[in-house]
């Protein structure tokens, strides 16, 4: 530590007092790209309560969207068209329109900045098919769009973001955990974080915050996610008395391996992979005529689980089998290592002699916290931003995915919106000269939360509510949803919650101890996962990833609108807004 | 499937009358059951103050880097019964400060990776409204030097970083040779002359350790020897 930046603040209960101009939370693609871009001027710390290359951006396989035309013809247009055809017309087109115009741009940036993207023969940076992603204005065939590092895409791009956050002096407080959020009267002041490490409250006292904390595929069982990615973030914004925005919105990717729910990239498919179900049927042909494999992802989901439910799986099993090996061991060698890695080493499978077995996992989140083009977070959830806070990349919505995103346009809107929210926070810095003022008390629910929990002596396991919780929303709130399924979840959260509040740890000590930070994390989790369930019962209609059974149909009428839902006093409140449509009108989404 | 003895060395700086010790669990190992899994099963199940780190469980993110029956490996890809053993004995990785229990202090990878200046160094702007150009030929050279995931492992096993903690370490050379390997960067003077340094390459005595620890099966042995004879070029050239 800094001595310059510690100080002893007697009345705020806590030891250390960290200012910086920018405070990052989160060290994923969307918080360590801003951090880039504001760190040029400003003097930036990002916290990140992981090592910041282990975050979760890293896992990420198949590709970055871009129209760069190097492989064949592309236009921001086209890209643009599916994007907004995608989000099942839920998506922002203001803001769709961003973010397919400028990718290019990232993506370039990203490679001046040495990311080893895979190239073509002529030296350009190589391209693939992937999902969703197709010629004039979905007229064409899939085209080749997705730019890529083998499949380690998400890995290059991160590892690229750290060391140039080394290069501008970026200062990292790895392993610190934000336990809240500082905001009065509209105005953020800062963050408060446990040190994970040394144990203690540190505030860390900024005059922008920028939010980058990741999804929560955790309240899922089966999930692609890492064990980290448990949404705190969100909770953080909710307890501010912030709202959230489409949290009802679940992406599940087609193909996580199977019991493992580690995920296959969409690129093998995007390589000529095929689905097969247990008769030996390429069964994506009576889904999708079209696009076969290549599908959206929530229309090849739901696809695998009703061969799944229909009886069609493997033996009659819970998962289908994804087929390589008419690719060849050379190019899948060669386009796809890490996918034979991962096949090899947790199913035992070698993909270039058999199938991969393969189910649906949860993978990403449509929805989060609201925020406008600049990535600037809206109090109201509409339009007055709060001033001094930021967020991108998966825990925001701005919203681009709207009911569904398509591949590659994950990795794309985290380093997007992170490089607007730094762009936006040096423009908010130019202007701001003097810290916002520390409120007194700024630590006092963090302090408490944290002693509550260490001296938690009730007779429930927070492993055990955990596991509870996963297995429900995945059987309750899944991949297909109905009214009487939502209404037992909602019902199980109550008891849950009930039973989190008679919880007990083992570990009592201050330093590293997970033991805590798992118990604080399922809090944020039941949280959270409230809204997730509210808002899908609210929404009676079949929209992108959100499926009802009851609903199985797109009602534009009632539901062309995004939910907002805050959380006061125990109640769920909901409120809803307009989707900016400026290109394409809803049309009927088939492919 | 079998009844498995883990015997997992064990430390609380908060317990000074304990210090270190071993402790044994038992885990009914089901079929397909990662070492990750395992542990997680004793924390959750168990003993919840049990530390170590953890995240993707997918081999990527390298939070759980450990060493398991006589070698680094990260926890989340080995399965335990892949390990011809029914005791399993884990510790951490050698060689770095333990924080707690299974948890290293990360510090002296840091260290050493900053020491090398681990960024592209280019002369002169980008090319506006378009990538630089890379052969595919060119790009094949950064093959098994970029997918590095700073997990440790090959530090901590690393007889020259024992002998001296300041040792910059297989990790950070590894990183250099892939700047100086690109065909995009200008810097490799500024790379090469922080890994010529007391603490530099030079310890490196190529007994291959880190190359039998790296989880991915990366060679930073050939990485730092190609550094080498770079520098010794430039020396004699």
């Amino acid at each position: 530590m800094d001595p310059e930046t510690i100080h002893d603040v007697e009345g705020v209960g806590v030891h250390y007092v960290h200012r910086h101009d920018v405070i990052v939370v989160g060290a994923g693609l969307a918080g360590m790209r801003a951090a880039v871009e504001a760190s040029a001027e400003f003097d930036v710390a990002v916290i990140s309560k992981v090592f910041p290359t282990r975050s979760h951006s890293g896992a990420a396989q198949g590709g970055i969207a871009a129209s760069l035309a190097n492989e064949e013809e592309d236009h921001w247009e086209w890209h643009m068209f599916d994007t907004v055809k995608g989000s099942d017309y839920l998506g922002d087109q203001d803001a769709i329109e961003i973010l397919v115009k400028e990718a290019p741009v990232v993506v370039r940036e990203f490679e001046h900045m040495g990311s080893p993207f895979s190239r073509t023969p002529e030296g350009r940076i190589a391209q693939r098919k992937f999902g969703g992603h197709t010629k004039d204005f979905g007229r064409g065939g899939p085209v080749l769009r997705a730019c890529y590092a083998v499949d380690r895409t998400g890995h290059a791009l991160l590892h690229t973001l750290y060391e140039h956050c080394m290069k501008n002096g970026v200062r990292f407080y790895p392993e610190f955990y934000a336990t809240e959020l500082i905001i009065r009267d509209g105005v953020c002041r800062g963050i408060v974080a446990w040190d994970v490490i040394n144990g203690g409250v540190h505030v860390f006292h900024a005059k922008a915050v920028m939010f980058g904390t990741g999804g929560y595929g955790k309240v899922f069982k089966i999930t692609s996610n890492a064990l980290a990615n448990t949404g705190d973030g969100l909770s953080l914004v909710l307890r501010a008395g912030l709202p959230l925005e489409d949290m009802e919105f679940v992406q599940f990717h087609p193909t996580g391996l199977y019991l493992q729910g580690i995920l296959v990239s969409e690129a093998a498919r995007g390589e000529g992979g095929y689905l097969i179900n247990d008769t030996g049927e390429r069964f994506m042909e009576r889904y999708a005529p079209d696009k076969l494999e290549l599908a959206p992802r929530d229309l090849v989901s739901r696809s695998i689980q009703t061969e799944i439910n229909e009886g069609r799986g493997i033996g009659g099993e819970a998962y289908v089998h994804l087929d390589l090996t008419h690719l060849g061991a050379e190019k899948i060698m060669r386009q796809l290592p890490q996918i034979h890695e991962l096949a090899w080493k947790f199913l035992h499978v070698d993909c270039t002699k058999e199938p991969i077995p393969i189910q649906p996992t949860a993978h990403y989140s449509m929805g989060g916290i609201p925020t406008d083009k600049d990535a600037r977070v809206l109090l109201d959830g509409k339009e007055t931003p709060v001033t001094g806070f930021f967020a991108g990349g998966e825990c925001a919505c701005v919203s681009v995915h709207g009911g569904n995103r398509l591949g590659t346009n994950s990795l794309l809107e985290a380093s997007l919106f992170g490089r607007r929210a730094g762009k936006s926070m040096v423009r908010f810095l130019r202007e701001t000269r003097e810290f916002p003022e520390l409120p007194a008390d700024a630590a006092r629910v963090s302090i408490a939360e944290i002693d509550r929990v260490l001296s938690a002596d009730g007779d429930q396991r927070v492993s055990d509510l955990r596991e509870e919780l996963q297995e429900r929303m995945t059987r309750d709130c899944g991949i297909f949803r109905n009214a009487e399924k939502l209404e037992a979840m909602m019902a199980d959260l109550v008891s849950l919650e009930k039973r989190f509040a008679r919880i007990r740890i083992d570990d009592r000590s201050r330093r590293f101890n997970y033991d805590l930070l798992e118990a604080i994390e399922l809090g944020h989790m039941l949280e959270f996962s409230e809204l997730i369930v509210a808002g899908a019962l609210k929404r009676q209609e079949s929209r992108g990833a959100h499926s009802r059974v009851d609903f199985p149909k797109r009602d534009d009428e009632k539901w062309l609108k995004h939910t907002l839902a805050w959380k006061t006093g125990g109640e769920v409140r909901f409120d809803y807004k307009p989707v900016v449509i400026t290109r394409f009108q809803p049309k009927e989404r088939t492919y | 499937m079998a009844m498995m003895t883990f015997k997992i060395h064990r430390f609380n700086p908060d317990d000074e009358r304990r210090g270190r010790y071993v402790q044994e669990y038992q885990v009914d190992v089901r079929k397909g059951m990662t070492i990750l899994d395992c542990l997680n099963e004793i924390k959750w199940k168990q003993d919840g103050t049990l530390t170590f780190r953890r995240s993707c469980r997918s081999g990527i993110c390298g939070s759980c880097a450990m060493w398991v029956n006589g070698m680094n490996r990260l926890a989340c890809e080995t399965q335990a019964a892949t390990l011809g053993s029914n005791r399993i004995e884990i510790r951490p990785m050698p060689g770095y400060p333990v924080v707690k229990d299974l948890a290293v202090s990360l510090d002296p990878l840091v260290r050493g990776l900053m020491a090398v200046k681990p960024w592209l160094i280019a002369n002169g702007p980008p090319p506006t409204d378009q990538e630089r150009l890379q052969s595919p030929e060119e790009r094949e050279k950064l093959l098994g030097l970029y997918e590095c995931i700073l997990c440790g492992a090959c530090t901590s096993s690393c007889p020259s970083f024992w002998a001296d903690g300041d040792y910059i370490g297989p990790h950070a050379f590894l990183k250099a040779y892939r700047f100086v390997a690109d065909s995009r960067d200008d810097g490799a003077k500024a790379h090469l002359d922080a890994c010529d340094d007391k603490h530099g390459l030079w310890r490196c005595h190529t007994i291959f350790n880190c190359v039998e620890a790296c989880p991915k099966d990366l060679n930073p042995t050939k990485a730092i020897s190609e550094l080498k004879k770079e520098l010794v070029r430039r020396k004699i050239g």
